[in-house]
């Protein structure tokens, strides 16, 4: 019982940065725009909530900064790809890199740490919050250890993260907005005929992106850790990519794959090399692998179809 | 690919416009040296002198841009059939595992030249098996090559990490690397080539797999551009509706061209495995799979672009090994963001100054604008 409820405890922890991307990524991609610079915006959040925090001592402001720089990063992608009608794919690549080289050399350049920034006082960063009647439920069997270890005792952002899906969902499929932005990632043309501006509204989309990313990356720098250190997205915007498309770009199913990719993660660094009965020592490459496997296997069609936004990734151009 | 504006001159458009698009990442990578406090002109003359101030420095600059050819040349091949092959730096990682097997098991059984073609040989099949899965699954199944790839390069590693931690590393040793190679796996250098020209240097890593690399730039220009299969190549990348009326078999095409790219990729393992390091090393790599996305676009996809793209980098690997003695604030991370830059600029951005050349070519010269159209080569 007390392995499971801190397997569970460290899945929400891992899966929400993760969550974050991956709710980032849904609303650039039903707009039609692919993104999958999502792990370089994540980067650079990360190290400007990181490099702000260390700055200022405020973990709010950290956060700011993370909105602002993984922002731009998302207003250079929509320029590129919406108005330059470029290679979306090709511009998301490049903010991957830009992000991952210019995060090492200011890192070092500002800090002098190798690359890192300086650990963090709690003041700066967001800590664990405890839920309201946390100690009191504790010895209640069952519900006690699920609400007062598992749900309670997480920083702001974990919350924020789960209370984002509901409203991605509502967003989404309630509001004229997300009505809109469906409508320009499957058929841009009929959004254009009925006067809306297609740019604006895939701008609008990108840079919710560039917000939500930033937010991903400042729960990497101040909440998970206490400051920077280099490349420590590790491949999550990836992760959040593949949870995007196996969640078929749908917000609660999104929520359910970032949580089985995280509760994947945690499961492989408790059980590194442990025994099991009937299929032996697992290969902890193996279980690293499984969430990259699994989309594999899922793209190709083999569980269900993942079928992508229509207009995705292709530019508008406006008939003349 | 098609570009609704393409009306230049072929020199402006092959020449021009890939120059404009590098000053102008580089001016802006000079303001990140600018935000560390350093001076940009101090480092861009310490990064040429690095690169090509001394025999070794050329040596190391070549040796650099041997295994940026070979992605480069990987990238571009897909380029020509529209598919976006990210795949490279994991195709070549275990490419680099037919490498070590070949080694492993013949280096004491036959000489280098024979070991080298084997090399080559089990370079390419590895590369190009772990790119003909994306493609047959894009091909069949329709799931998007470029996540697919994403995903192998990450499968990949983890495969890596397994093997070198595990089955590949000798009992006695703790380093998750395979043991050293002998003398008979590995490549002869190339130190006379550049004596040949007058340098006189101790020791580089340059190495027999720069000339295949020369090799493969000319044999992929013939493919694409003298073959029947390159044709077939071009016209799926060009208009795949056109590709199918013609009757050219989609699904055969994609899986062959990404098979080709593949290969190319893994090759490039040869360089710092065969010819360098001369056993197998965890991230062994370090990017240079991801280095050819940029050198292919920024070479235009064409081998007479690709080669000295890659020796621009080569150059900027080097030199920025050098710059990091002089300043200690700009390491070799400072070629991440070159890359990115020119990956935005000469990719994404391709269009961007565009509008305006042909502004200004129309105001010089109208006549030109005409003439250019009938001589591109479908890039």
């Amino acid at each position: 019982m007390d392995t499971l409820v801190q397997l569970l405890d460290a899945t929400i922890r891992l899966s929400v940065p993760l969550l974050l991307a991956c709710l980032a990524g849904l609303y650039s991609e039903r707009s039609g725009i692919f993104d999958i610079g999502l792990e370089g915006k994540m980067l650079a959040g990360a190290f400007a909530s990181a490099a702000a925090a260390a700055a200022t001592g405020s973990a709010w402001i950290g956060l700011g900064a993370a909105i602002i720089i993984s922002g731009m990063l998302a207003l250079v992608h929509g320029f590129a790809s919406i108005t330059n009608r470029g290679n979306q794919i090709v511009s998301g690549v490049a903010v991957n890199f830009i992000a991952a080289g210019t995060t090492i050399i200011l890192g070092q350049g500002w800090f002098q740490q190798g690359g890192r920034t300086p650990s963090l006082p709690p003041a700066a960063r967001f800590g664990a919050i405890d839920l309201p009647g946390a100690e009191a439920m504790r010895d209640v069997p069952v519900l006690g250890p699920i609400y007062s270890d598992i749900i309670s005792g997480h920083s702001l952002l974990v919350y924020f993260a789960f209370f984002m899906v509901p409203f991605t969902w509502w967003v989404l499929f309630r509001s004229r907005f997300g009505l809109r932005l469906r409508a320009v990632g499957e058929n841009p043309a009929a959004v254009d005929t009925a006067g809306i501006s297609v740019t604006w509204l895939r701008y609008r989309a990108v840079m919710i992106t560039g917000v939500l990313t930033g937010f991903a990356g400042t729960y990497l720098a101040l909440a998970m850790n206490a400051g920077f250190v280099k490349d420590m997205t590790a491949g999550r915007g990836f992760i959040a990519l593949a949870a995007l498309i196996f969640a078929k770009w749908k917000p609660v199913n999104a929520m359910f794959a970032c949580l089985l990719f995280g509760f994947l993660d945690a499961f492989a660094i408790r059980y590194q090399g442990a025994e099991f009965p009937m299929i032996g020592r697992v290969p902890v490459q193996l279980m690293q692998a499984l969430p990259y496997i699994l989309t594999v296997i899922l793209l190709a069609g083999f569980i269900g179809r993942a079928i992508p936004p229509k207009a995705g990734g292709v530019a508008y151009v406006k008939e003349r | 690919m098609a570009t609704p504006y393409a009306k230049l001159p072929a020199w402006a458009d092959y020449g021009l416009i890939p120059l404009i698009n590098l000053v102008v990442a580089f001016l802006v990578a000079g303001l990140v040296v600018l935000l560390v406090g350093e001076s940009p002109i101090q480092a861009a003359t310490l990064l040429i002198k690095g690169a090509f101030g001394s025999g070794a420095g050329i040596g190391y600059t070549l040796y650099y841009a041997t295994s940026f050819i070979f992605t480069g040349l990987a990238v571009a091949v897909a380029f020509h059939c529209g598919l976006f092959n990210i795949g490279g730096e994991g195709q070549a990682y275990v490419g680099g595992l037919g490498v070590a097997l070949v080694c492993l098991g013949f280096d004491t059984v036959f000489p280098w030249w024979i070991n080298f073609p084997l090399a080559i040989i089990g370079s390419a099949a590895i590369g190009a098996f772990w790119a003909m899965i994306p493609a047959y699954l894009q091909a069949k199944r329709g799931s998007h090559i470029v996540i697919t790839t994403i995903m192998f390069n990450f499968i990949a590693a983890s495969l890596m990490v397994y093997l070198l931690v595990g089955p590949l590393k000798p009992l006695n040793s703790m380093a998750p690397q395979t043991r050293t190679f002998a003398v008979d796996a590995h490549l002869p250098k190339l130190d006379w080539l550049l004596e040949m020209f007058g340098a006189t240097i101790r020791s580089t890593p340059l190495n027999l797999s720069f000339i295949l690399a020369l090799v493969m730039a000319v044999a992929v220009w013939a493919l694409i551009w003298r073959t029947k299969l390159g044709y077939e190549i071009r016209t799926m990348g060009f208009s795949p509706k056109a590709a199918r009326y013609a009757g050219i078999g989609e699904a055969r095409i994609i899986v062959i061209t990404m098979m080709i790219s593949g290969a190319l990729a893994g090759m490039m393992a040869l360089n710092p495995v065969m010819g360098d390091q001369h056993r197998l090393q965890l991230d062994f790599v370090t990017g240079a799979g991801f280095v050819g996305i940029a050198v292919a676009l920024m070479g235009r996809s064409h081998p007479a672009g690709i080669v000295p793209a890659a020796i621009l980098f080569g150059m900027l690997y080097q030199g920025g090994a050098e710059i990091s003695f002089m300043m200690p604030n700009i390491s070799r991370d400072m070629i991440v963001i070159i890359q990115g830059l020119v990956i935005l600029f000469a990719g994404a951005l391709e269009n961007m100054f565009r509008p305006a050349m042909q502004a200004a070519f129309a105001s010089f010269s109208p006549r030109s604008m005409g003439m250019g159209t009938a001589k591109r080569e479908g890039a």
